[in-house]
């Protein structure tokens, strides 16, 4: 457990920052509602009559005067954006980090098989956005309780696990990108974040562009479509699951064999 | 005597880029090797292979008789490696890069590793990213050395290194190598490998030209020669004649074949003087590798 430990402890500092930040625009999200309640009639018709875009952002779905609406439309995508950005960057870097900073040549001269360091990587990859989605879960709950509403843990706890496996989903993806990759960068991993969440707006918006919910985590995890199912697409994150697999063995049979320069 | 390292045929191409063909090295047990070569010669591509970081095109590597593709991770629990560029983890204090070092080992390396910080007058405090580059060779050495492995292969180990670290450096090499300890040493510093390598390979445009004790390749048959009297050497010794030099009215070359021949082609000329000496070291060695 050397790496896992050595990687939990090397990203300490960027899960607090992440962590912090959803959770931080997540509460003064939530700090508007109140306002938002007084004006719940007129601005709900309003944001429920804007056509495609009610729809890529599932106003339609819902009523945003009530808490759980507002909070599945208006902290949804926060809680979704900034979980893929942490999830890409962290899958993105794992491997890559080392080959870039060039402390692979220390790391795999020790005797430690490459299966076992891509194992301890996931890992940590997993621990650390288990602990993401945990704070922002019990942050969201508090910000209900402090606006004065009933903590709806149900609903709450649905949207969090689908954004966890989207997370997992994500950085698994791109840590099996970065296996293939001689030099992976943060801005890729950003950028198949953005992918799959512009892939999502449009799939929401076009009729014939469903099959992009077949290619796009965010397609399980918009909160919006949680919370007015009360459910989670078990057959999309089943999907999803597939992808995170595959992703897996693409990173350990990749990897396994990579030359290290 | 047991052969600690051995490659057949060690190939490495990168597409259609050269890395090294057909590397035959042959490292017995107890031996001070040295490795050299030019820039870009394949010492770093050869070394690669052996630790496992690259998979060879063709051929094979053993270390201790396992063979370095498939059993990677048992070779490399009795190996001590320190490259050339040393980088570590940013953010860690020197004495965390070590025990982490100590902890992929699982070895309890610490009555080793402070008295090799010791020895090296390594402060342990100190982060990594505030080390210059002698002091983070330093670190490599502690983390090549504590878990005191059976074979240790350093690559260009002193560079950065100032002269009083060198001489502990070298004396602690003398101290594991009288334990039993084999060394691979990847080195430019011709008087170090003089000095302290048994045998020694060179290696050229990714293949190993020779091969030897360091005392046969330093006695090769080359030879430096200094004439006066002409302007240019004779067809004969064109072929035979490298590092031809010309100042005034001397010729310096270095002559690579034998005397008797030199001698009778030298006599046809119209020489005013002659001389013919042993070349220096670094003389030969540039004839090697150019």
């Amino acid at each position: 457990m050397t790496i896992y430990c050595h990687e939990i402890k090397q990203n300490q500092k960027n899960l607090w920052i992440w962590t912090g930040a959803v959770c931080a625009m997540t509460i003064i999200c939530m700090m508007l509602y109140p306002q938002m309640r007084e004006q719940a009639d007129s601005v709900s018709q309003m944001f429920s009559q804007m056509g495609g875009f009610s729809s890529a952002f599932g106003m339609d779905q819902l009523n945003i005067g009530d808490a759980l609406g507002f909070f599945a439309i208006e902290c949804g995508n926060v809680l979704a954006i900034g979980g893929v950005m942490f999830a890409a960057l962290l899958g993105i870097g794992m491997l890559a980090k080392e080959e870039n900073l060039h402390t692979a040549e220390f790391l795999l001269t020790h005797p430690i098989s490459r299966i076992r360091v891509i194992a301890e990587k996931l890992a940590a990859i997993y621990t650390l956005l288990f602990v993401f989605y945990l704070a922002n879960f019990v942050t969201t709950g508090i910000s209900f309780a402090a606006v004065g509403e009933t903590i709806p843990w149900k609903e709450l706890f649905l949207v969090h696990l689908a954004n966890l496996i989207l997370g997992l989903e994500v950085s698994s993806i791109c840590f099996a990108i970065s296996a293939f990759l001689k030099s992976a960068s943060a801005g890729a991993g950003i950028g198949i974040g953005m992918l799959f969440y512009f892939l999502n707006l449009y799939g929401n918006i076009a009729d014939e562009a469903e099959w992009v919910k077949y290619i796009t985590p965010f397609s399980y995890a918009d909160a919006t479509g949680i919370v007015s199912e009360g459910a989670l697409d078990e057959k999309m994150i089943l999907v999803g699951m597939v992808y995170l697999i595959v992703g897996i063995f693409l990173a350990f049979f990749r990897y396994a064999r990579k030359d290290i320069s | 005597m047991r052969t600690v390292i051995q490659t057949e045929n060690l190939t490495k191409t990168y597409g259609k880029a050269r890395g090294i063909t057909g590397v035959n090295l042959s490292v017995g047990s107890g031996e001070i090797y040295g490795f050299m070569g030019p820039n870009g010669a394949g010492k770093s591509t050869t070394i690669r292979s052996l630790l496992g970081l690259i998979q060879p095109t063709a051929g094979n590597a053993y270390i201790f008789g396992k063979e370095c593709a498939k059993e990677k991770t048992r070779i490399l629990e009795k190996v001590g490696y320190m490259p050339s560029e040393t980088v570590f983890y940013k953010g860690m204090k020197v004495k965390e890069v070590i025990a982490l070092s100590a902890k992929l080992r699982r070895k309890d390396c610490r009555i080793q590793a402070a008295e090799l910080c010791e020895r090296l007058r390594l402060d342990v405090e100190k982060k990594v990213e505030q080390l210059s580059l002698g002091n983070r060779k330093k670190v490599a050495i502690v983390c090549a050395m504590q878990h005191e492995p059976g074979l240790y292969i350093f690559d260009e180990p002193t560079s950065g290194l100032d002269p009083l670290i060198q001489k502990e450096f070298f004396d602690l090499i003398l101290e594991r190598n009288k334990q039993g300890a084999t060394f691979f040493l990847s080195s430019h510093v011709l008087s170090e490998v003089k000095k302290y390598c048994t045998r020694a390979a060179i290696i050229r445009e990714g293949k190993v030209i020779a091969e030897d004790s360091v005392e046969n390749l330093i006695q090769s048959n080359a030879r430096k020669v200094t004439v006066s009297g002409i302007k240019v050497l004779p067809q004969e010794l064109q072929e035979s004649a490298k590092e031809v030099k010309k100042y005034g009215d001397q010729i310096h070359f270095l002559y690579q074949g034998e005397t008797g021949r030199l001698l009778r082609i030298l006599q046809t000329q119209p020489l005013t003087d002659i001389l013919i000496e042993e070349p220096e070291m670094e003389e030969i060695f540039l004839h090697y590798y150019q």
